[in-house]
């Protein structure tokens, strides 16, 4: 009897496929080495600062690198608020704006709408910027004041300083706050969680809609029962990539802030901040020590971020609809 | 017949002009095999049904009636916008009321939630078209100036009207950092997208984590590892090309992600089919893998170029700032247009804020072309840009036949010289 034993398979690379093996491995390495380096010369810059303050990095809200007090309480606390507005304004926008081109909009109309939500994801967050400086700046006013005056026994949604049923007291202090920066960001990352989430809902299987409408549900009940449940995972990733972003920017927070370095729980009122705005604000005049605190505070933001983003990705790939992809 | 003359009526009630005639449950009809062929009238599916617009308006009309009344006898409100959500929440009430005299629980929230979601979704086209013309009519003032495009502001002051000065200086400085960018993230990219599908490995899925996290990278903190590094460390001068090297550090991951996905999706069967062919795999690569996905490829690239050069913040700490026209990237401040954008807005003068706009409007534009070269080659399919190309060379044919027979014999040896073999 003879045994067949698997054969040992040895493969003969010609010297054009060495070099291209050689090149794209370099290509790839060469990718790798300036994504780690960037990674830690940050860590390591940002080390002397962390050195330097210690556990209260965390707990400081000041940012007096040369004086020895500085900390990111403040500003990262700013930045999630500026992120939670943004989506708090998001998510009910684009999961509704969503819903609406893959289940109610006119068919011919469908691929035109597909096509302008992608082209304003890739609108300049600058160009947000001046749009919420120069227009919503002035015109949210009544809108924050209102929410003052009859909310304001809510946490976080009072003003302190003015009376918010006196008609003549100053606007100003409803001004260069975190709600209108939030509303702007979240206005800039809707048109990118949409797009993530109608694609998720676009590719929820046919037959499982037809069958939920033949056994009867409306359109709603469908989607209820079909499309959402499907589109769970899209749903959270696409929020959540959604937060990264908002958490990141930077020029659009910028423009309409005027920085505090206290934790300002107030958000509708004057003074916010975040820590894209406090680099973008604190990179010209640092000294070493500085621009050390700057890349802990840089660090912080990106570690937040990659959390965020990982998250996203882990939810998206284990959920049904992301299995395939 | 007569159990069956219910089910015309029965079916029409479903998808007909009224809800009210409903089968009760009681009854079940029964159709006779073959008896309604020929007799049933086809179905229209769809469309828009009367009764439900007359409740949208009915629902409109009577909310505005109240929204006045309420607004200006009962609880005086101020605002345009205040007046519009009373409305609307009104509007979604009456409806409601309307849909349910006729229907049942169920038909309500289906209604009032396709009202919900339509009214969603037109909100916020209508609020993201409404920033780009806000942006584009106070720039208009700008954009008529042909100087607009051809100067830049060595000479203009921030009093100087609009026929003075312009954005030539940005325009160029964009244009000359993006293609630095792109010329150092191009091949870089491409060749670490091809490396992640070609060579698979443990090596490789490290390298594809790494790089998925960088994405993650907040653009500001990529101007910031520049400035530390190239600028402070390398004493290099704030530049256009420390601004590229910011670009890229951001354009990279971005560009290597969406890179990957479109190689990831060349069907493995071309690939065997080629290895088993006898080719190589340089050959496979060269000849299937990349011209298989060279308009996803492309598309990838254009977008990525799309935010690369709508970035203000890495660009704000690495580039500096001039009014004047720079053209080395070498050496002495180079400004990009979302730069420029910033720093006009930053002038109190309205005639500084107007260009800030114009040149936001300028930056738009490019992005759009950009996107919409993405589409058109986005678009395109292998089937597709192939029939493209034969009709091309059709016209071509037609082309060169036609000038044979027309023109002299000198001229047809060119054309002969140039007709594909």
């Amino acid at each position: 009897m003879l045994t067949d034993t698997p054969r040992k398979l040895t493969i003969i690379r010609d010297r054009s496929d060495k070099i291209f093996r050689g090149v794209v491995r370099a290509g790839g390495s060469t990718v790798l080495v300036i994504m780690v380096l960037v990674g830690s010369f940050l860590a390591f810059r940002a080390s002397q600062a962390l050195n330097k303050a210690g556990w209260s990095f965390f707990t400081e809200q000041a940012w007096e690198p040369d004086a020895g007090r500085f900390g990111i309480a403040a500003v990262i606390v700013g930045t999630i608020l500026i992120a939670t507005v943004a989506i708090v304004v998001a998510l009910p926008l684009s999961l509704g704006t969503a819903l609406f081109i893959t289940e109610y909009a006119p068919r011919k109309l469908r691929s035109f709408l597909v096509s302008i939500v992608d082209l304003m994801a890739a609108i300049p967050s600058v160009v947000f910027g001046l749009w919420g400086f120069f227009f919503l700046q002035q015109s949210i006013v009544p809108v924050s004041r209102w929410i003052s005056q009859y909310f304001g026994w809510i946490p976080g949604l009072g003003v302190t300083g003015v009376d918010p049923t006196d008609p003549l007291a100053t606007t100003t202090v409803y001004t260069s706050s975190t709600f209108i920066a939030g509303i702007v960001v979240g206005i800039m990352v809707t048109p990118i969680v949409t797009s993530i989430m109608r694609e998720v809902f676009s590719q929820t299987p046919v037959g499982e809609r037809e069958g939920a409408l033949a056994l009867g549900a409306t359109r709603w009940a469908m989607i209820r029962n079909v499309v959402l449940p499907f589109g769970q995972g899209g749903i959270i990733g696409g929020t959540m990539l959604g937060l990264g972003r908002a958490l990141g920017e930077t020029i659009a927070v910028y423009m309409i802030i005027s920085p505090v370095f206290f934790i300002q729980p107030n958000i509708l009122q004057n003074g916010a901040s975040s820590v894209a705005a406090l680099i973008a604000l604190r990179y010209g005049e640092s000294t070493e020590m500085g621009l050390s605190a700057l890349m802990a505070a840089g660090l912080a933001l990106f570690t937040m971020t990659l959390i965020v983003n990982f998250g996203a990705s882990i939810v998206v790939s284990r959920s049904r609809s992301g299995a395939a992809s | 017949m007569a159990t069956t003359t219910k089910a015309p009526n029965s079916t029409n009630a479903l998808v007909g002009k009224s809800r009210k005639k409903r089968p009760s449950s009681k009854t079940t009809t029964v159709h006779p095999r073959g008896g309604l062929i020929g007799i049933e009238p086809k179905r229209t599916l769809g469309g828009i049904r009367v009764g439900d617009l007359l409740s949208i308006l009915g629902a409109a009309v009577a909310a505005f009636a109240l929204t006045i009344v309420l607004a200006t006898q009962v609880a005086p409100i101020t605002g345009g916008v205040a007046f519009f959500v009373l409305w609307y929440l009104l509007f979604v009430g009456f409806y409601a009321l309307l849909v349910s005299i006729d229907d049942t629980k169920t038909f309500v929230i289906d209604r009032v939630v396709a009202v919900l979601v339509t009214s969603l979704g037109v909100l916020l086209f209508s609020v993201l078209i409404f920033v780009i013309v806000f942006v584009i009519g106070r720039g208009a003032e700008a954009l008529p100036f042909l100087n607009f495009y051809t100067e830049d502001m060595g000479f203009a002051g921030p009093l100087d009207p609009l026929s003075v000065g312009g954005v030539e200086h940005a325009i160029a400085g964009s244009l000359i950092q993006i293609s630095i960018a792109l010329a150092i993230t191009i091949p870089l990219g491409i060749a670490a997208a091809v490396y992640l599908n070609e060579i698979p490995g443990r090596f490789s899925r490290f390298v594809r984590t790494i790089v998925e996290a960088m994405t993650a990278l907040p653009s500001i903190v990529a101007g910031l590892f520049i400035f530390a590094t190239a600028i402070l460390m390398f004493g290099l001068p704030k530049s256009g090309l420390a601004a590229s090297l910011a670009i890229s550090v951001m354009m990279l991951p971005i560009m290597i992600r969406s890179a990957d996905v479109v190689l990831r999706l060349v069907p493995q069967t071309l690939k065997e089919a080629s290895i088993g062919l006898g080719a190589s795999q340089w050959k496979t690569v060269w000849n299937v893998v990349l011209p298989t996905s060279r308009s996803g490829l492309t598309t990838s690239i254009i977008l990525a170029t799309a935010r690369g050069i709508g970035e203000t913040s890495p660009v704000l700490l690495t580039s500096g700032f001039t009014a004047e026209l720079n053209v080395n990237p070498l050496e002495s401040p180079m400004v990009s247009l979302p730069l420029a954008i910033f720093q006009f807005v930053k002038s109190p003068e309205p005639t500084m804020i107007a260009r800030g706009f114009g040149t936001a409007a300028v930056l738009m534009l490019l992005v759009l072309t950009l996107f919409v070269i993405a589409r058109i080659i986005g678009g395109m399919t292998p089937e597709k840009s192939a029939r493209a190309r034969r009709r091309r060379a059709e016209l071509f044919g037609w082309f060169a036949s036609t000038s044979r027979n027309l023109i002299s014999p000198l001229r047809r040896r060119i054309t002969n010289a140039k007709e594909p073999s």
